[in-house]
């Protein structure tokens, strides 16, 4: 069975997908009511909300799949921010073509992933598109996020100061790389690091050490968040290269392909700023987590630099101290990360 | 030797100004990823030579890419380097935007692939580069032959290190010792730089690229120009035969033959290209003849005398100022390889 273009018309097809696909996984008593919006109960907190879209390919992947990473991804944002999630809404754009069976296994890990991670998904809409040439199929997802920020600690990067410690929860480039060894039909054990990171940003929310600033480290890679994180701040970042974990068997990838992990993109991995006194409680913190057990810090905050004079342009806020004894600007992603041609 | 104590005799160098050409851009990459340019002596300069193959393509390729893009049909495949590369009016991905139907490729096999499901559809490759990626496009070409395929041709720029070092040699340039290419030579093999070494009597040495190996070399070759030592000497034994590999140089030559070919900045120079075989020309898309694809190049752009070590980035007019990685005018600061873009992201 296959999506058709009457799947989206909004009649009889659509209603049937989405009871038998949608409802029947993630069902609850604010979706199933089935209104133009969800109504949900008053929260005591102030609130936190977020947005992301996922047009991941291939939508199945070691490790994960495309709904397991449109909960994921959202539910992070919400944690980096200092909210726990309570309630999302998933919008669907589906191709015509996309076989219904990776809809429902899309579905049931969507629901897995939310079940875990302790949101409900409250809102809901489905649209199909034309099937325009080589792209049958294709799946397409946003999810929204509202969570409440509970704790006494509200981190943002306009918080953070000159000699707090930058600590990283694990190791690079792992879903970059299980993305784009399915993609060129390269055979490894890599998996995605797909995973919500509440239960070990929980536990620094609650656990006493002062963070200033979470980040996840998704798209353009550790070295993108970091710029932004300095630029945020208003910071230098000094990152200490050696420091930084790398999975064997993805450096090995990387180098294949010329590949640097420190610009790929990861989905349970993220960067904290906290007070230099507390990185070793925050270490200690993350480590009794399996997605934390390599946490390392990697680097730490320093005031700016007066402007040079002589070159236009603002101060590069990232400097990474090589392995090798010698200093460099890490610089944010430029263009797509791609293999050398040479 | 452990490298920090390479890294100690390379920073201790007390002798005159000595002017060492990586070949390479990954090289040049690597130097600066490692940090190793501010670890050495400041008598020991490092100079970004010709070996970025997205730099030394001439803007008339571009043009004659994006034409061949925009037409109807056509699905014009390339690496991601050349797709933001300045044209005379647009680069790659301009035309994207214009219509054009630009495949970005990882691998060759993609684009087979794609060809074998649409008949009707032309396919025209981008293939750009060194004696390194000559070979998978011939052996594509091979692939192409035993499937039938009619609908796949190539734009050729192909270039061929050899030649060029001779004209880099025989330059006002001032290069004292060359860091020799890698990967390249692991296709044509060390010994193929012993005639340059001893003609113009300077060192060579092969290097690998991770930082120790970068080091071992650049300490090999500040030693050898101490000594006077003109000759090669193969320091990624690991990677590069002396010989080479005859299976790849075979295959590359079953396809292709030397011909002439212009290179950004410094013109046309004999020799230094590869181009299909006379009984193969029907897979060429219109490989510019050499002489064509000289001019054109962007307004007051100075790639060439960067690409030659006559300027470094920072001394370019344009650099940092009309010219960043975001809005490039020359393809040094487009390419992953090229020596502007190096500097500008990590030249601390």
């Amino acid at each position: 069975m296959k999506i058709t273009m009457a799947h989206g018309s909004g009649g009889q097809e659509t209603r049937e997908l989405v009871t038998e696909v949608f409802r029947r996984r993630l069902g609850n008593e604010h979706l199933d009511r089935m209104e133009d919006a969800a109504a949900l109960p008053r929260l005591d907190y102030p609130l936190a909300m977020t947005t992301d879209t996922f047009v991941v390919t291939p939508p199945e992947f070691p490790g994960g799949d495309i709904g397991k990473l449109a909960v994921c991804g959202t539910v992070n944002d919400l944690w980096m921010s200092g909210a726990r999630p309570l309630y999302l809404s998933a919008g669907f754009v589906l191709r015509e073509g996309l076989e219904i069976g990776l809809l429902e296994r899309v579905a049931g890990s969507m629901a897995q992933a939310a079940r875990a991670a302790g949101v409900q998904i409250v809102a809901g809409d489905t649209k199909v598109i034309e099937n325009s040439g080589d792209d049958a199929g294709g799946i397409f997802i946003n999810t929204a996020g509202i969570g409440c920020r509970q704790w006494a600690l509200t981190p943002g990067a306009a918080d953070a100061r000159a000699g707090d410690a930058v600590i990283l929860s694990g190791p690079l480039g792992n879903h970059h790389a299980a993305i784009l060894s399915r993609r060129l039909g390269i055979e490894n054990n890599i998996m995605s690091d797909c995973a919500d990171l509440g239960p070990p940003a929980e536990a620094l929310l609650a656990g006493g050490v002062r963070v200033r600033a979470m980040r996840d480290v998704t798209r353009g890679g550790l070295a993108t968040v970091l710029n932004e994180m300095a630029a945020a701040a208003g910071l230098r970042i000094e990152a200490e290269e050696s420091a930084i974990p790398v999975d064997a068997d993805v450096e090995r990838f990387c180098a294949l392909l010329g590949l640097d992990p420190l610009y790929m993109a990861n989905e349970g991995k993220f960067i904290c700023l906290v007070a230099d006194a507390d990185a070793e409680r925050a270490l200690e913190l993350l480590r009794a987590f399996p997605l934390g057990a390599q946490a390392a810090r990697i680097g730490r905050t320093e005031a700016l630099p007066a402007p040079d004079e002589k070159l236009p342009g603002a101060e590069p806020p990232v400097i990474l101290r090589t392995a090798l004894g010698g200093r460099r600007i890490l610089d944010s992603l430029y263009g797509e990360g791609l293999p050398r041609i040479c | 030797m452990p490298a920090s104590d390479l890294a100690a005799a390379l920073r201790d160098y007390r002798g005159e100004e000595l002017r060492i050409m990586e070949v390479c851009g990954t090289h040049t990459a690597a130097i600066f990823r490692h940090g190793i340019k501010n670890m050495i002596s400041p008598s020991l300069r490092l100079i970004s030579g010709p070996g970025c193959p997205v730099c030394v393509t001439p803007a008339a390729y571009i043009d004659r890419a994006v034409e061949l893009a925009l037409e109807e049909g056509v699905t014009l495949a390339t690496f991601g380097d050349m797709i933001k590369v300045p044209g005379s009016r647009l680069s790659l991905s301009e035309a994207k935007g214009e219509g054009a139907d630009v495949l970005l490729m990882y691998s060759l096999r993609e684009v087979l692939e794609q060809a074998q499901a649409h008949p009707a559809r032309q396919y025209v490759v981008a293939a750009v580069g060194f004696e390194t990626t000559a070979p998978v496009y011939a052996l594509a070409l091979e692939q192409i032959q035993r499937a039938g395929l009619r609908n796949v041709r190539f734009l050729t720029a192909l270039r061929r290190v050899i030649p060029v070092l001779h004209y880099v040699c025989r330059t006002d340039s001032g290069i004292g010792a060359f860091l020799a290419p890698g990967h390249v030579s692991a296709v044509i093999g060390a010994d193929a730089f012993r005639p340059l070494a001893r003609r113009y009597g300077r060192p060579f040495v092969v290097g690998g690229f991770s930082g120790t190996e970068i080091l071992r070399a650049l300490y090999a070759l500040m030693r050898m120009a101490q000594n006077g030592t003109a000759d090669v000497l193969n320091a990624y034994p690991s990677a590069v035969r002396a010989e080479g590999n005859p299976r790849a140089l075979a295959c590359v030559e079953k396809y292709f033959t030397p011909g002439a070919a212009a290179w950004r900045g410094m013109g046309e120079i004999a020799d230094s290209g590869y181009y299909l075989r006379e009984e193969y020309r029907e897979y060429d898309a219109g490989s510019l003849p050499a002489a064509a694809a000289a001019e054109n190049e962007p307004d007051g752009c100075q790639c060439g005398e960067v690409i030659l070590g006559r300027i470094t980035p920072p001394e370019c007019p344009l650099f940092r100022r009309a010219c960043t990685p975001m809005h490039a005018r020359g393809p040094c600061m487009v390419s992953a390889e090229g020596a502007c873009g190096i500097w500008y992201r990590y030249a601390v």
